[in-house]
């Protein structure tokens, strides 16, 4: 089997992969970094939402051969280098933005790319950034919250459903 | 999924000689080839990264037309398109949802001809060039029905030609659990006259309404077309929406995309 190379979280990591191997199989089976979810397996949850080269990425949805030398960032590199949590999932605990917590790593990798993208997202901006990261217990109010919350804006004031 | 032996060329002529080698196919975005491979709908022996071939890639403009990379993502169009092409660029904006922008590509829509999917109607919208590795083929005769292209076997879209528009706009209805276009409808004013190309409606996949684009072609305002109806005979039928529905919303949509064009 041929290997595959990549940087993750910043680290230099190999592995012998198939051919079929996704990424999120890579990372999961291949490296024990479970924080990546596999949801609904079919592209449709966003719960396996990765960065790869700072993108938001459906790691489900790409074979991890075809992303030789990619950087690629999980939930596991999200906390700060003293492992305290990072701005954004402080801000998922504060504003409670989970409930089973299932969904909460494709939420915060895709937080981490529209903020890097655009920092201070209007409400309108955020709940379309989000539309493909579905959240089963629908939680979306106070997932909204802890984004607007996390790009340092009053998380207060949303309007109602 | 079943196992295959990966390739990732770097060169257009290295892709179309591993397409060569027995039961290979071309992999572009994933987007759609991943998903239908879990189903195991296909299994290739082979399959055929064309990520990796610079060639391919980016958007560029050549007088009144703009030149897309087959493997673009549709998150690279709607930046770099966005102000020589708005209406194309906003089209590339509202596939899918952002992870799936970020990785899939425009030569992996127009080959796979998905009766529902937007950039068939931008393609056929503006009579985009779809450029290959063997020659040049004319929107209006690439595509031929549903999920079937002018495609040979093995020959791979390199990129597209667009003409660009004096004004344009794509006006989607929304599927909101496929994110697909329930209908979506492209109007293209050009000095030539207007083109009117409608997604997500017929079971035969893409089209042209020719009368829609006759009476903007004349007048282009949203009212000239409001009189106008098509038939829902071959619309598509499910759960969604009725052949009416569809028939109905063709016409709305076209409306819409001529007030956000003007």
């Amino acid at each position: 089997m041929p290997k595959v190379t990549m940087k993750v979280n910043g680290r230099a990591v190999s592995a012998e992969t198939e051919g079929r191997t996704l990424l999120s199989g890579y990372l999961r089976e291949g490296l024990g970094l479970t924080g990546t979810h596999v949801g609904c397996d079919t592209s449709q949850c966003g719960a396996c939402v990765v960065l790869v080269d700072g993108q938001a990425v459906k790691s489900c949805t790409a074979f991890a051969a075809d992303l030789e030398g990619a950087e690629v960032t999980t939930i596991e590199g999200m906390a700060n280098p003293d492992g305290s949590l990072g701005v954004i999932q402080q801000a998922f605990q504060d504003y409670h933005g989970l409930q089973c917590g299932f969904c909460t790593p494709g939420m915060v990798m895709s937080t981490a790319a529209l903020l890097a993208e655009n920092p201070r997202p209007s409400e309108e901006e955020v709940r379309h950034y989000l539309e493909g990261n579905i959240c089963r217990c629908t939680g979306y109010q106070n997932i909204v919250r802890a984004v607007m919350a996390a790009s340092g804006q009053d998380a207060g004031a949303l309007a109602a459903e | 999924m079943h196992n295959f032996e990966f390739v990732k060329p770097a060169s257009v002529a290295d892709a179309v000689a591993a397409l060569g080698r027995g039961e290979a196919q071309p992999l572009s975005g994933g987007q759609t080839l991943i998903p239908s491979m879990k189903a195991r709908l296909n299994a290739p022996e082979i399959l055929v990264s064309l990520t990796g071939i610079t060639e391919m890639q980016g958007v560029s403009r050549d007088g009144d037309s703009l030149t897309i990379g087959a493997a673009t993502t549709h998150a690279t169009v709607a930046r770099d398109a966005a102000s020589d092409f708005p209406g194309l660029a906003a089209l590339a904006g509202q596939i899918g949802d952002p992870a799936v922008r970020n990785r899939g590509t425009l030569g992996g829509s127009v080959a796979n001809n998905d009766p529902s999917a937007c950039y068939p109607a931008a393609v056929l919208g503006t009579g985009a060039t779809i450029v290959t590795n063997t020659r040049e083929i004319a929107a209006d005769d690439f595509f031929q029905g549903m999920f079937t292209t002018a495609l040979d076997e093995g020959e791979i879209i390199t990129g597209v030609r667009f003409p660009i528009a004096q004004a344009s706009a794509y006006a989607k209805f929304l599927q909101p659990a496929s994110r697909f276009a329930l209908t979506g409808v492209f109007v293209a004013k050009y000095a030539s006259g207007v083109r009117v190309a409608v997604t997500g409606a017929s079971e035969n996949g893409v089209f042209r309404w020719a009368e829609a684009e006759a009476a903007l072609s004349a007048q282009f305002d949203a009212e000239a077309v409001a009189g106008l109806s098509v038939s829902p005979h071959e619309m598509i039928s499910d759960l969604h929406g009725t052949p009416e529905y569809r028939a109905h919303l063709v016409r709305v949509m076209n409306q819409r995309g001529v007030r956000a064009a003007s």
